[in-house]
């Protein structure tokens, strides 16, 4: 007898294909030419596929790795491998790879599907470290011609050996789909870790199908609905809405033909519903403002007069709010001459739903997006969690809170430490092999440590201020929230990056990082030349451009009662930018304050003392993973404080 | 005309004893050398030597007054660029020389020229065969701008990009030609450190990729002795060196022609 409830994957997709067979379900640019696969041809592929895996020896419960950029093939791959029972491991594929190493050791990796030579050969270089390793598949062929290695296989070939076990035995590949059940782990997700090794979050089906099922019902989403998958797949975020979302709504997933035409390719596909970090938003913004600035006096002029139109009632007007005729009026023509021409060069224009999640944004930047009319939301989950605990409601968006919980989920905060916790039906099972972490981190009630620290609002919005424990104190009991501060900071086009100090001070200090592209056209309009990054960042009128900023955040800061006193006295612009490379950011650029601390020792001891230069060492690794030493002196310049403004009322 | 193959490791082109002069000056004296089907070839030498106007030669574009040019097997006296070009020669130049106002797609397309075969009129119309052969060409071109990974600007003007997409442009025109023997002039000249290790990866991809025979001039040693399967030295238009990399660098002439010796 056939299992026919949905609560897997695999099955999803047998429904998609019976159902919906012509409906496009994956989409990839090749040779200029958008590729279709439908959703038969993903149940065909991952069938073939799935069951030459059997044959090369892959066991229910086995691990099969897979790195690359997106592309269909390898999203098959996660439906091959559930298929036969199997488990699916993505990884990052700009780990490096010590990195990669630990990963597919702890995981016990026993097939490795990567998407090209660069990847065969970053594997290759780690194969004798991780002895579970018995094939590399992979699915480009250019420059793997002389690799004849037996435990090399090419895709096809692999989907070839499947096609022949299915001529031979054509009720297996079924069989082994209706063995699993709901409660079986679904995929192994490794988190990219502030701290220490990444750990593996195992998930189930239940977890995933739930989390895609219930996301999806929030946004009606349908098969219509289009997405454009570029960024990577061993993030949560993509595996929910490129994977577990798609195969509940059916709706079809785009990949960009590679990480340089994600814009052109977005403008292309024009998606209806579209997720990114704040910091693609913020980049997006950055480079309009540039170019904008290019553009002649009467286009900066209507652009200026209709962005402000828009600032006045565009967000009214998303959310249907009551707005008075002659707004809507100045909208509409703004709309036709301003709005929707920018929204088509950004590839905005057909979307109903856009998420940020991963860091706050800045609300400046979150409400530009909504004037213009792009309904862009906030999300808030993890990867314990698949991506799913609070999601904003289309009529109560706000820039300052992530929104209420999710259908089905619940939020707690714990009074002592102010953690937030959570319960969702996308709470992981537990971590991989680390029963310890797992016991830390999930209670017996199943309520889930988040680290982050928050606070519920009166009607029930969640607020993130910052990681719990990276909140501490400044030795006058002053509360300092670093994140906090720094996105105050990174709100400024001029600054990409910044890490403030001050735990246990006196005061508060900052590391700024210059953005080379907004700060570099600055001064080429200023005609000051520079020779490099660390030159333009040791600049004295860069430093007082950034001066500016930090005044700026200091006033805002002054006015917010509880963090007035922890306004930033000194910084100082890094000579290098902060690099997940060099182990400064995490892979989804997250700050490691603790590596940073380390390495910037002698410039942080600088900050809290009274020079005004000081020289640093560090080692930097260049794209080709060769490593390189930098020596610089560092400026370092003091900046305004304020009184706080309503501290007595 | 008979077509001869030849086969990998046998020799492709050979020249043999070639002078070359303008008026008084004396640009090429006496070279002899040959390339073998499938290795990459390089000829060096300090500003002046020679080695662009070896390549013109080879390429039909001078004529040298004295010596022979054997390619695949056949001896040629004086040969039209084109006819180079329809025997499998592509090139590309020291000085970029693209369509700048043409976009990166069409400037490889103009690369196939060689291959079209329809007529003006219904390439006017874009029917029929026409158009089939069009979408082939396109797919022959697409593939190229795979191998460059040059599809962020497919479609941008050429006059628009950096100097190093430039000449990677460039060579993708070349190879729209499917040479057999692929001369490029300078590929590395006025390029910095990370375009130029582009350039080496693509000029041994291609080699490797495609089989093709390559024959590059470069002033800059380090790239050249670490990409070449031989080397020949030129100075003040004759020979003074040629063999395996190494051989070449621990001549003593080569070493003197470089560092300015002769003292």
């Amino acid at each position: 007898m056939t299992n026919t409830a949905l609560d897997t994957f695999p099955k999803l997709i047998r429904r998609n294909a019976k159902e919906r067979p012509d409906v496009p379900a994956y989409r990839e640019k090749e040779f200029g030419i958008w590729q279709t696969y439908s959703w038969k041809d993903v149940y065909d592929n991952s069938r073939s596929f799935g069951l030459g895996l059997v044959e090369l020896g892959v066991t229910r419960g086995d691990a099969v790795a897979i790195i690359g950029s997106n592309r269909p093939q390898l999203y098959w791959v996660f439906s091959a491998t559930q298929s036969i029972g199997a488990l699916p491991v993505p990884l990052y594929q700009d780990g490096v790879a010590d990195e990669i190493q630990y990963v597919l050791a702890h995981a016990e990796a026993k097939v490795v599907v990567v998407e090209d030579q660069e990847q065969v050969d970053k594997v290759l270089s780690i194969m004798d470290q991780c002895p579970t390793i018995k094939y590399i598949i992979y699915k480009e062929p250019r420059g793997m011609r002389h690799y004849k290695q037996p435990f090399i296989k090419s895709y096809t070939e692999v989907q070839e050996i499947g096609q022949a076990l299915d001529a031979k035995s054509p009720d297996f590949f079924d069989a082994e789909c209706d063995k699993a059940v709901s409660d079986d782990i679904a995929t192994l997700l490794y988190t990219s870790g502030t701290t220490g090794r990444p750990k593996g979050v195992m998930l189930s089906f239940r977890n995933m199908v739930e989390a895609g099922r219930l996301s999806v019902e929030f946004e009606n989403l349908t098969e219509k609905d289009k997405v454009l998958s570029y960024l990577p797949m061993a993030w949560v975020g993509d595996h929910l809405f490129s994977y577990s979302q798609a195969a509940t709504a059916g709706f079809s997933v785009n990949c960009p033909e590679n990480a340089e035409t994600v814009l052109t390719d977005l403008r292309e596909i024009g998606p209806t519903y579209y997720f990114a970090p704040p910091a693609i938003f913020e980049n997006m913004l950055t480079q309009m403002m540039i170019r904008i600035e290019d553009a002649s006096k009467i286009k900066q002029k209507l652009f200026h007069y209709f962005i402000d139109v828009a600032k006045k009632c565009g967000v009214e007007i998303l959310e249907g709010k009551p707005v008075p005729l002659m707004d809507r009026l100045k909208y509409a023509l703004g709309n036709a001459l301003i709005y929707g021409p920018l929204k088509n060069t950004l590839g905005f224009s057909q979307i109903r739903v856009a998420y940020t999640a991963g860091a706050p944004m800045g609300p400046e930047v979150f409400k530009f997006y909504r004037s213009l009319g792009v309904n862009l939301k906030q999300l808030y989950g993890q990867t314990e969690s698949c991506a799913y605990v609070c999601i904003q409601n289309d009529k109560d968006v706000r820039p300052d809170t992530v929104g209420p919980p999710a259908p089905g989920c619940e939020i707690m905060i714990d009074e002592a430490t102010g953690e937030v916790l959570y319960k969702s039906p996308g709470a992981f099972v537990g971590y991989y092999k680390n029963e310890e972490a797992t016991k830390e981190t999930k209670t017996e009630t199943g309520w889930v440590h988040t680290g982050d620290a928050g606070i519920m609002t009166d009607d029930g919005q969640l607020k993130i201020i910052d990681r719990a424990k990276d909140v501490g104190k400044l030795r006058d009991g002053t509360l300092f929230a670093p994140q906090y501060i720094e996105n105050k900071l990174k709100f400024f086009p001029f600054i990409s990056e910044a890490v403030c100090h001050g735990n246990d001070k006196e005061t508060v200090t900052a590391f700024i990082n210059i953005d080379l592209e907004a700060v570099g056209n600055w001064a080429e309009r200023r005609g000051i030349s520079y020779a490099s990054y660390q030159d333009l960042a040791n600049r004295d009128e860069v430093y007082a451009q950034i001066k500016e900023c930090v005044e700026q955040v200091n006033q805002d800061l002054a006015i917010d009662s509880e963090l007035a006193g922890a306004q930033i006295s000194r910084f100082l612009v890094l000579p290098k930018a902060l690099d997940a490379d060099d182990g400064e950011l995490t892979r989804t650029r997250k700050v490691r304050r603790r590596i940073i601390a380390e390495r910037y020792e002698p410039l942080i001891t600088a900050l809290f003392s009274d020079v005004s230069v000081a020289d640093i060492q560090s080692e930097m690794t260049f794209e080709d993973g060769r490593k390189g030493q930098l020596k610089a002196t560092v400026k370092i310049a003091d900046a305004t404080t304020y009184p706080a403004m309503r501290a007595a009322s | 005309m008979t077509e001869q193959t030849v086969n990998p490791g046998e020799v492709l082109l050979e020249v043999e004893d070639i002078s070359l002069s303008f008026g008084a000056v004396r640009a090429i004296s006496d070279v002899s050398f040959d390339i073998k089907k499938g290795e990459i070839r390089a000829i060096i030498g300090p500003n002046g030597a020679g080695k662009t106007s070896m390549l013109n030669c080879i390429n039909g574009f001078y004529h040298p007054q004295q010596g022979t040019i054997t390619y695949k097997g056949q001896k040629r006296s004086q040969m039209k660029p084109y006819e180079a070009a329809a025997q499998g020669i592509a090139r590309t130049f020291q000085n970029v020389a693209l369509f700048r106002g043409m976009t990166t797609l069409d400037n490889i397309m103009t690369g196939r020229n060689l291959k079209m075969k329809s007529g003006l009129f219904s390439s006017m119309l874009w029917w029929g065969s026409a158009q089939k052969e069009e979408l082939e060409h396109r797919r022959y071109v697409e593939d190229i701008i795979d191998f460059l990974e040059i599809e962020a600007i497919r479609k941008t003007p050429v006059g628009r990009l950096p100097y190093g997409l430039q000449k990677r442009v460039e060579l993708g025109r070349a190879l729209a030609a499917e040479p057999e023997l692929l001369l490029l002039d300078e590929p590395m000249a006025g390029m910095n450190l990370e375009e130029k290790e582009d350039m080496c990866r693509f000029i041994l991809d291609v080699n490797d990729e495609f089989g093709t025979t390559i024959c590059l001039i470069e002033h800059d040693m380090g790239v050249v002795m670490d990409i070449s399967d031989r080397v020949m030295v030129l100075d003040y238009g004759g020979k003074i060196g040629d063999g395996l990399p190494e051989e070449v660098r621990s001549n003593q002439k080569v070493i003197d022609a470089y560092l300015g010796g002769g003292h």
